[in-house]
């Protein structure tokens, strides 16, 4: 539209002591673009739009706005400015309704006290112009993940918006709700307000993307223009190698049955069926929502079981406990490391020797844990997912995100598991680190273990699994394999309403 | 990087103590000056023999204690199961006594058996309460130990229970073995069995992984609720043995026995470096953290402050000790 940009950064560098967290980065949006930050996990995505949000403050470099230098002090010093940003953490009070959480801090008022009427009114009225079917009056807590983000846009709104800054909006949301966001999004683009999206879904880039620009160790690598680029390319500047490097080979021999779901019935999901057999990785795919997490949870009896069957090598395990679903040799990796994984307070050494100090290996006396055989298997495990060995007695704590995945990784080995259900397994996981998990999981399917991928990044899935059920609205829309496994087909199955059984 | 120079030396190691083992070397060596500063007969050989036989019956309920913080809870209950042992075995120990005047020691052993199972109740209706049905520690133990304590009042209509078995008192409250006092005896006889417990045993490591992580303790084939049972039924039981002793020393069933124990183990857990948000604990050092709290206790009577007084001094150094607990958690999450 016009020359000068909206926000241009120059030199824009962060420095922490011993990091150089953002390395004399060049970035200019203007008005109605939507333009794309994408990187690993580290990359300085989230440095950089902390600094332009005001929550951090540059070591060196400059912020311009519209051609004016900024220095901003704080987040409302930004949103003085216009710029608002949606943080992937929630700003959102959970005991408060929605309309108090839009206007907390700005509420109106009739003489000294609040208009609660009027507040629920504009509330009410900016949701109906947004499109968003939430009630104001609904407890903050009672919405959806994906509510609460719709809250915390509406909360950015209502202010005078000229740079919207949304970090990872689509990570939680349903195919209908991202729809919903992207609507909306064009809408703001239309009004002349510019986006900075973070995301790590490149399915998402062709939907809304004018230009990417790609992050890798703090500097920025390049920005293009999404009608020139690819996913491949996208990927080798954002790793700096080919996508053929990071996904191995499976050699597939595919073996009896291990597991087989018959009819399996629970809450907001459809009667599941389907095999599982070993030597094979079976990938699970589709959106937040669809139900893929879920289902496997629900065998895992993590989440309630209503009927249907679960047999696991001739066993039947639909009534069993997840105690002794672990010990029949099903592993689950958690896709929360820090809630439901880890436990963080203790050393990497002692994460690791949990489940074999479990699963009974090496004890002498029974019931006493023979801690320099514990310690061998964790070594051999360390050794394993390639856990320096200086990290090992430190606190997981304090390892970074990538570390600490391999730790979670670890806990799969030393103890008898015939089937592992890999739920997200490198969420939130740099490519270095990936690469290497995934070779850890051909070695397991190749030593003729059944392997369950379940993941929301598409490229895993189509690249790692020799079989795939993809999910949609809770039921499993479709099983491919071999050629059927297309990018295309696949997404097309996301989709699905009618939800074809296998 | 430019802070690596000698002056920070000092600080540097004094962090990493403080991270590793918490507040007590700090507060041991702080007494230790401040007691021998205020009266000479502190530091004396007889004096710390004498803080080492009082501190038998704090050692013993903290260990009990530490084992339900590190499950991730607390234990407000435990007063209530030393004095409900306290006028149950009394109680039984003068019955029996009366039905088989013959076999003193049979009367004794049945009367201490309906103290434990007294307070089993209390460390199964903690545990059912805790892990069945999720109700906070801390409500479920403050509301039990009300319980129990209007239990033991009016079992005994607020009156001492007296005429309990001679042997009884003259063994577990004043007898001696090879010259050490048969309290001591039996509190070391428990520590070593608690530190192989919690440090060679798999139920001793699902205590500290049910703590550390419920969720990731589930996911790793660990009985939780089981557990959490375990933890309270334990603690309950080994203040039942203290209510025993107590019992022994004083010659007669007290409904008011363990009043501020509660408390004290407490402090002496989270002095010891037993983390509130449970998963972080060891033996040894809360032996030593009650060992700390009897020590001030005795140095503040040296030192003539009044009974009053030290109830304010002692809730002045929980405090303090919770709040070193949190910087030092803080600290140990943060990495540096």
């Amino acid at each position: 539209m016009s020359h000068t940009p909206l926000v241009k950064t120059t030199a824009l560098s962060k420095r922490y002591p011993g990091v150089l967290a953002l390395d004399a980065v060049d970035l200019d949006l203007v008005a109605g673009e939507v333009h794309v930050l994408f990187g690993e996990n580290g990359a300085g995505k989230s440095t950089l739009i902390s600094m332009l949000a005001g929550s951090n403050t540059p070591t060196s470099g400059e912020i311009h706005l519209r051609g004016q230098k900024m220095a901003f002090k704080s987040v409302a010093d930004a949103q003085k400015h216009g710029i608002f940003t949606v943080f992937q953490e929630f700003s959102l009070i959970p005991t408060l309704t929605v309309a108090q959480n839009i206007f907390l801090g700005k509420e109106p008022k009739r003489g000294p006290f609040i208009d609660h009427r009027a507040m629920r009114a504009e509330a009410a009225a900016m949701f109906a112009e947004l499109e968003f079917d939430i009630d104001p009056n609904a407890l903050t807590a009672s919405l959806s993940r994906a509510q609460q983000q719709m809250v915390e846009i509406a909360k950015a709104f209502h202010g005078d918006l000229s740079v919207l800054i949304l970090d990872e909006p689509t990570a939680s949301l349903t195919d209908r709700e991202v729809d919903h966001l992207f609507k909306f999004i064009d809408r703001l683009k239309a009004d002349g307000v510019g986006i900075i999206y973070i995301s790590h879904r490149m399915q998402e880039f062709a939907r809304i993307a004018d230009r990417i620009t790609v992050l890798r160790d703090g500097a920025r690598i390049g920005t293009v223009n999404m009608a020139d680029t690819d996913d491949a390319a996208l990927v080798e500047m954002m790793t700096g190698r080919n996508i053929s490097e990071i996904y191995p080979k499976i050699a597939r021999q595919t073996g009896e049955v291990v597991m087989q779901v018959k009819d399996l019935r629970a809450p907001r999901l459809h009667p599941a069926s389907f095999d599982i057999k070993a030597g094979e990785v079976l990938g699970v795919a589709g959106l937040v929502g669809s139900g893929k997490s879920r289902l496997f949870r629900t065998i895992m009896d993590l989440y309630p079981r209503q009927s249907g069957s679960v047999t696991f090598r001739g066993h039947d395990i639909s009534r069993s406990p997840t105690r002794e679903i672990i010990q029949a040799g099903v592993y689950y990796l958690s896709p929360d490391r820090k809630h439901e994984g880890l436990d963080l307070a203790k050393s990497s050494n002692e994460n690791l020797g949990l489940n074999p100090v479990m699963a009974r290996t090496n004890e002498r006396l029974r019931g006493f844990v023979n801690w320099s055989a514990i310690r061998t298997a964790t070594d051999h495990t360390a050794d394993k997912v390639e856990l320096p060995q200086s990290y090992r007695p430190k606190l997981v704590s304090q390892l970074s995100g990538g570390n600490q995945q391999k730790v979670l990784f670890g806990k799969a080995f030393g103890q008898d598991i015939d089937l592992y259900i890999f739920d997200e397994p490198t969420v939130g996981v740099d490519m270095g680190t990936r690469a290497a998990l995934y070779l850890l999981i051909k070695e397991l399917a190749e030593a003729g273990k059944a392997v369950v991928l379940i993941s929301s990044d598409l490229p895993e899935v189509l690249n790692m699994a020799h079989r795939t059920l993809v999910f949609a609205h809770g039921r499993i829309s479709a099983e491919l394999s071999g050629d059927d496994m297309s990018e295309d087909r696949i997404l097309k199955h996301f989709f699905d309403e009618t939800g074809a059984t296998t | 990087m430019s802070s690596q120079t000698g002056t920070s030396e000092g600080p540097n190691i004094i962090k990493r103590l403080f991270i590793k083992v918490g507040v007590l070397p700090f507060f041991l060596g702080i007494a230790l000056v401040v007691f021998t500063f205020l009266s000479d007969k502190f530091l004396t050989g007889q004096n710390l023999l004498n803080v080492a036989r009082q501190s038998v019956y704090l050692v013993l309920v903290s260990m009990g204690q530490m084992l339900v913080l590190i499950s991730g809870g607390f234990d407000l209950s435990v007063g209530t199961a030393i004095a409900l042992t306290s006028v149950v075995s009394a109680t039984g120990m003068v019955a029996m006594a009366s039905v088989f005047p013959d076999a003193i020691w049979l009367a004794i052993i049945l009367g201490a058996f309906m103290g434990f199972a007294a307070a089993l109740m209390i460390g199964l209706v903690n545990g059912v309460g805790v892990a069945y049905f999720e109700v906070s520690p801390f409500i479920m133990t403050l509301g039990v130990s009300s319980v129990g304590a209007g239990l033991a009042l009016f079992l005994t209509g607020g009156v001492p229970v007296s005429g309990l078995p001679f042997a009884f008192g003259d063994t577990f409250g004043f007898g001696r073995l090879w010259g050490i006092p048969v309290p001591v005896i039996v509190a070391l006889i428990c520590i070593i069995i608690m530190w192989v417990f919690m440090s060679r045993t798999r139920l001793g490591t699902q205590v500290y992984a049910v703590g550390g992580n419920i969720k990731a303790a589930h996911l790793s084939a660990i009985n939780t609720k089981r557990t959490l049972m375990l933890a309270y039924i334990i603690c309950a039981l080994i203040a039942s043995l203290t209510g025993l002793l107590l019992t022994a020393r004083v010659e007669s069933g007290e409904a008011n026995l363990g009043g501020t124990i509660a408390l004290e183990s407490i402090a002496a857990c989270v002095i010891a470096g037993v983390s509130l948000r449970g998963g972080i604990g060891r033996v040894e050092n809360v032996v030593l953290g009650a060992f700390f709290i009897v020590l001030v206790q005795n140095g503040m009577n040296l030192a003539q402050v009044s009974s009053y007084m030290q109830m304010v001094l002692l809730g002045l150094l929980l405090i303090l000790a919770v709040i070193f607990d949190q910087l030092r958690y803080r600290m140990i999450l943060s990495g540096n």
